[in-house]
């Protein structure tokens, strides 16, 4: 769907300008070590306990909390200093050594 | 079943993997279909943030070689290994910053291939074109084996099951087109990785006592050790100068002098300033100023990986049974081969010890991720090099696009194959590191004194280029195999030094000579490739004057290079 570009623009708030919001990698990060951080902190209260192999640490716990702190801040980042998508975007020229699919041809020589 | 396994993974460490690969392929599936213009927005790059550019730069470096290689030379050689990373990257990739890169960027090359064309012509294009395209499928290999046996851990396969069945998820990784995001997906792999690894070094250093612990249990270890065991003694281990260790060499002068020349100089900056698959996460930025900033940037959490990969490979080497067997001269059966343990298998071993199900997971996600990216990032430069570079430029020109497309595929599907071979020489080394810089002998070091001699010396002619390149691999293929054959021998990564050194000083030496007799291209062609021929307003960015001091590329240049020579001193 390449044409919503013009319609997505028009559907914020006039004036103003168009965030980047899930897409921005901050959002990405923050996300993927939430949902981790969540789970290794059940995995801390609720699983089972492996003193001998961490040396008396519950390790998945103290992870976990500190995957979520880590979470938090890149979304808490991302939400107060947004980053602000152009109202035209050229479509990305794929990276000639990374393999298919490629969006544009490398030019022949 | 789980019984005979090397690492005893359950539902909740599976949980974890699939999670990062529901990521990483849900990334590049949203990037195929273009479901919003923020993400071509961010994947056509120009708008990326120098700390992602950076971060990503590293991250693409951060694969097989970096943590699977020097937390084995950790639990070898100990501290020495941190030369890798202060001595033998950091520098330079300032160097690539402040120097090489304004020049990169300005002259638009996309490829070494590329370069070697423009500047030398067909001779050099094709010596190196073929030299990139060997290299890439050997270091491929290095990648699939680290995989494979990541693979035979967790399920018991035997290793060529495991070879073929890591080749066939690499291969769709790549053909599923989850790498078209690959900057997202490297930011994503760095995070993991650190999350994993940091625990992992926390707990490994509490369950041996804190940093005295490790120092202790590293000297009684030297002390009691039989006279079969090679370590070398607890002082060379628990100090990162003079790297005895590291060098082989006996004479301490002579080892730091070999550090600094063939590691410092000519490997790593040989490695760092022609490797494109890194070069172009640094295209990826909007300006000369911000492409200069990523390597910088990268610099300086480079500085600290070594803390995280290194002292795990140390720990492990005290506190897993079977690496202290190992180390004392022992052959302990199982590892991740299938056929002994080998240094190699210290980060998996003391991550079966010490980690918890849960952050087990954690730990195998980032590592998959990790060889799987590296892996695809080999056979894709492969890929490039081998369709656009060597087989339309020299065997079918002038077919359609469609045509060279699928020649692509094919050597994709080809790549793949050939490196289930080459994973099987890696796999005869101990430490894959020595194989690694070995590798970076033959094809780096003499590609790096090309490359520094054709940029700054404007009489060199393209004769040159192929004679120096050809006699440097030569040479270095030369001083590996009479040390292979025994005439001399130098222990640890000693012989991969000299060989690049050698390679070097072969490369530059004939190339002057052949450069006085034979006839250089006209200056009027080498704009934008020698230095002297580059105006300077071509290699600078007029906006960063502007800026604070803080996101200038020289003040921070200088703090890195500040920090690094701190560092030295504290180890």
């Amino acid at each position: 769907m390449p044409d919503t570009t013009d319609t997505t623009t028009a559907g914020d708030t006039a004036g103003q300008p168009h965030k980047a919001g899930l897409f921005d990698i901050r959002n990405i990060i923050g996300a993927l070590m939430g949902i981790y951080g969540v789970i290794l902190t059940l995995a801390g209260l609720l699983g089972e306990h492996e003193p001998e192999k961490t040396g008396g640490i519950n390790a998945n716990l103290w992870t976990g909390l500190a995957l979520l702190v880590v979470g938090a801040f890149f979304i808490t980042w991302a939400r107060l200093k947004p980053i602000v998508v152009p109202d035209h975007v050229d479509p990305p020229d794929d990276d000639p050594t990374r393999p298919a699919p490629q969006r544009k041809r490398p030019p022949v020589h | 079943m789980s019984s005979d396994t090397l690492i005893d993974a359950n539902w909740l460490d599976y949980l974890l993997v699939a999670i990062y690969f529901g990521f990483v392929l849900g990334i590049g599936v949203m990037a195929r279909r273009s479901v919003s213009d923020s993400i071509d927005f961010f994947l056509s790059g120009r708008s990326l943030p120098a700390w992602v550019t950076g971060l990503a730069f590293i991250s693409a470096n951060l694969g097989a070689v970096e943590i699977m290689g020097m937390s084995a030379n950790g639990a070898e050689i100990g501290l020495s290994t941190f030369h890798y990373f202060w001595v033998g990257a950091v520098p330079a990739m300032l160097f690539l910053g402040v120097v090489m890169m304004p020049f990169y960027y300005g002259s638009k090359v996309r490829s070494v291939p590329e370069f070697m064309f423009k500047r030398f012509g067909t001779g050099a294009h094709l010596v190196n074109a073929i030299s990139f395209a060997v290299a890439q499928l050997l270091i491929a290999g290095v990648n699939l084996a680290l995989l494979a046996g990541i693979v035979h851990a967790l399920l018991g396969w035997p290793i060529w099951v495991a070879l073929i069945v890591a080749g066939a998820v690499v291969l769709s990784y790549i053909t599923l087109g989850g790498l078209s995001a690959a900057i997202y997906n490297e930011v994503l792999q760095f995070f993991v990785i650190v999350a994993s690894l940091l625990p992992l070094t926390l707990i490994g250093l509490h369950r041996v006592g804190g940093w005295n612990g490790l120092t202790d249990k590293i000297s009684a270890a030297s002390e009691s050790a039989s006279s079969a065991s090679e370590a070398p003694a607890a002082a060379q281990q628990l100090n990162a100068w003079p790297g005895q260790a590291l060098s082989g060499f006996d004479s301490p002068i002579l080892s730091v002098v070999g550090i600094v020349f063939g590691l410092g100089f000519v490997l790593s900056f040989g490695y760092w300033t022609t490797n494109f698959v890194e070069v172009q996460r640094a295209m990826a930025s909007d300006s000369i100023s911000a492409a200069r900033k990523t390597p910088i940037i990268g610099a300086f959490p480079k500085m600290f990986i070594p803390f995280i990969v290194i002292i795990p490979g140390m720990v492990s080497a005290v506190l897993v049974t079977e690496m202290i067997d190992l180390k004392n001269g022992g052959t302990p059966s199982g590892g991740a081969s299938g056929d002994g343990v080998a240094y190699n298998d210290a980060l998996l071993l003391l991550m079966r010890d010490v980690l918890p199900n849960g952050l087990l997971g954690l730990a195998i996600a980032g590592l998959l991720a990790a060889f799987m990216a590296g892996m695809a990032a080999n056979i894709s430069a492969f890929n490039t090099v081998f369709s656009y570079d060597l087989w339309q430029r020299y065997i079918r020109k002038d077919h359609s696009d469609d045509y060279y497309l699928r020649i692509g595929r094919l050597a994709t599907v080809g790549a793949t194959v050939i490196a289930i071979f080459t994973a099987q020489i890696a796999m005869g080394y101990d430490n894959v590191m020595n194989y690694l810089q070995t590798l970076f002998g033959f094809f780096n070091a003499p590609l790096f004194a090309t490359f520094i001699l054709g940029m700054f010396w404007k009489r060199m002619t393209p004769t040159a280029g192929w004679v120096g390149l050809v006699a440097g691999t030569l040479s270095a293929l030369a001083v590996d195999r009479s040390a292979a054959a025994g005439l001399f021998e130098l222990s640890g990564q000693g012989t991969a030094f000299l060989a690049a050194s050698v390679a070097f000083v072969v490369d530059i030496v004939l190339s002057i000579v052949v450069s006085l007799v034979t006839k250089p291209k006209p200056a009027s062609e080498l704009r934008g490739l020698v230095y002297s021929e580059t105006p300077r307003e071509d290699r600078t960015d007029p906006n960063e004057a502007a800026m604070p001091w803080y996101q200038r590329t020289l003040p921070l240049a200088g703090i890195a290079l500040a920090m690094v020579i701190v560092l030295n001193f504290v180890f």
